[in-house]
């Protein structure tokens, strides 16, 4: 087995800047990635992105060339295509690659796995055309595929982004469907004062918004009840706003009402989370420099609770900068010499964020589904079949996932995790923190048995071999 | 690109190669994803749910969801997670009715 001083998964701005940090301060590091190519999905197929393709990103996107370019140049193991599915103390981590388990050990490990779409459970959203936000993204930067007919709908910059990103590419979208209101606006302005030591970040939105309106993209706000209408694919959005009904015909649906941490690893192996309201979603619980309850069990970047690209990446150099002292290779008069600059980065780069979570809150309706809505997609389980659950004394996720399969098929809880724990917190009146939230277990991602046979001590388990 | 794809492409791929999609020939773009090359080929449903026999078809695009299932060599795999290779061979997965 391939032994390293740090492993590191995700290779997204925190895990590949910390990894460059830390290999430079002279630990041996690997880096696992799902994807062929480093960047993670912010920065995705960034390294071979045509200039095309980056006058349509942004800058913000081709900048992250720096980070990749950095890792390509360091001495850092860099496994691409290594599907990470189990993470034991010690540690050792179980992965496929090639269709091939392997396993390296490492005496510390960085999760940086980034964060997922908030699930967005309404009527219709298993219909094929209905997609995240975030997805085509990854559809624009890795393929250059975009949705010619498409509705935006839910909340929060990443909106405003894809459809200022769909303008340029010359496919705008045929609207957006906006469900933050005029009373979350007014609520989210105490924050503005704190908000404008990141005004760069401010003023980008707002730039975004006018070339929205330049490009007379129709925008609807406080939109209530929406609901894709389709049979056997998406052929309309339909929603409440402005006190009137509204029918959008439509051949694709992007929703996103915020991202939240993408925390199965970090449970997997008994990491503490705790509920935070500011972000409603369940953060990992870390001291300052991101390390977990476990020694030498560190998380970095949106995992750790979202701060977007720039926090992931700073907080990715903290962490490594941390990691590489605990092993010797650092003092700590140099690893805080170090981290003072960025530390002041992070703190100004994080002082948007109460802002815009008041401003851009989860669209409640799909917090608190319709009984007849899909909450679960593997196993198509209804919001009111857990309601049922808990009505009948179901307290937990875990139960309820036994009574009704929601959590059980292939995406492990991932799309409806957090939908069963609101559920079961709204009927039975516990808060999240006491409702809690699915045991995840190893493995991570499904296996075969044909690439577990390929696991031998010899070879498979050598990452060079690959 | 079929007129009927809800989705364009920005740029003219290098290099088409074939695929099977359930015995059906298409041409996709050799290396790029496959979910991707799938949805600008016009493909809309990606397989049926094992409960109700659902269509589905990617959602997340980032290996979370699985609702890009297809089969391939008799295995299920996640098509945002592959890349397009000459004369794969692809199933799309039917419900639970089809036994």
């Amino acid at each position: 087995m391939a032994e390293f001083d740090l492993a590191i998964i995700g290779a997204g701005p925190a895990g590949m800047a910390a990894a460059v940090v830390a290999e430079k301060a002279g630990l041996r590091v690997a880096l696992l990635d799902e994807q062929q190519r480093p960047g993670g999905q912010i920065y995705r197929d960034v390294s071979r992105a045509s200039a095309d393709r980056v006058r349509v990103l942004g800058a913000d996107y081709s900048y992250g060339a720096g980070l990749t370019t950095a890792l390509a140049e360091s001495g850092v193991q860099h496994i691409h295509g290594a599907v990470v599915w189990a993470v034991e103390d010690g540690f050792r981590l179980s992965y496929t690659a090639n269709g091939t388990a392997a396993q390296v050990s490492a005496q510390r490990v960085l999760i940086a796995t980034g964060a997922l779409e908030r699930p967005m459970p309404l009527p219709g959203w298993t219909l094929p055309g209905v997609m995240t936000a975030g997805a085509a993204q990854i559809l624009l930067k890795g393929s250059g595929v975009l949705p010619q007919r498409a509705v935006l709908a839910g909340s929060g910059p990443l909106i405003y982004l894809v459809a200022a990103q769909m303008v340029r590419a010359g496919v705008p979208p045929l609207a957006l469907v906006e469900t933050q209101t005029r009373g979350d606006l007014s609520r989210a302005l105490r924050h503005l004062p704190g908000a404008l030591r990141g005004w760069r970040g401010l003023a980008k939105g707002l730039g975004l918004i006018r070339e929205l309106r330049r490009a007379g993209v129709k925008r609807f706000t406080g939109a209530d009840r929406l609901t894709v209408e389709g049979t056997d694919k998406a052929e309309a959005l339909c929603f409440r706003a402005g006190g009137e009904d509204h029918r959008i015909a439509c051949e694709t649906v992007l929703l996103h009402h915020g991202v939240v941490p993408n925390t199965q690893v970090a449970r997997s192996i008994g990491v503490s989370h705790r509920w935070s309201s500011a972000q409603q979603a369940f953060t990992p619980v870390l001291e300052a420099w991101g390390g977990t309850d476990r020694p030498g069990l560190f998380i970095a970047g949106d995992g750790a609770g979202i701060g977007g690209a720039m926090v992931a990446e700073l907080s990715g150099r903290l962490a490594a900068l941390k990691l590489a002292e605990e092993a010797g290779h650092l003092s700590i008069s140099e690893r805080d010499r170090r981290a003072a600059p960025l530390l002041r980065a992070r703190s100004r780069e994080l002082a948007i964020r109460p802002f815009l979570d008041a401003a851009y809150p989860p669209y409640p309706g799909a917090l608190r589904p319709d009984n007849d809505t899909l909450i679960c997609r593997c196993e198509e389980v209804t919001a009111g079949e857990i309601r049922q659950t808990a009505a009948l004394g179901c307290l937990g996720p875990n139960q309820a996932k036994s009574l009704t399969r929601a959590g059980m098929g292939p995406c492990q809880g991932r799309y409806c995790g957090l939908t069963v724990t609101s559920l079961l917190s709204e009927t039975t009146g516990q808060s999240p923190d006491e409702t809690g939230y699915y045991r995840i277990r190893p493995p991570l991602k499904p296996v075969t048995l044909a690439e577990l046979a390929a696991m031998a001590e010899t070879g498979a388990t050598d990452p060079e071999g690959e | 690109m079929p007129a009927d794809s809800p989705f364009v492409a920005l740029s003219h791929p290098e290099r088409l190669v074939p695929v099977q999609v359930d015995g059906k020939e298409l041409m996709l773009p050799e290396g790029e994803n496959l979910a991707a090359s799938l949805l600008a080929a016009g493909v809309r449903s990606f397989r049926e749910t094992p409960v109700s026999g659902a269509p589905r078809a990617p959602f997340c695009m980032m290996g979370a969801c699985f609702d890009c299932l297809v089969e391939i060599d008799g295995i299920q795999r996640q098509a945002c997670m592959l890349s397009v290779t000459e004369g794969m061979d692809i199933t799309r997965p039917r419900g639970a009715t089809h036994g």
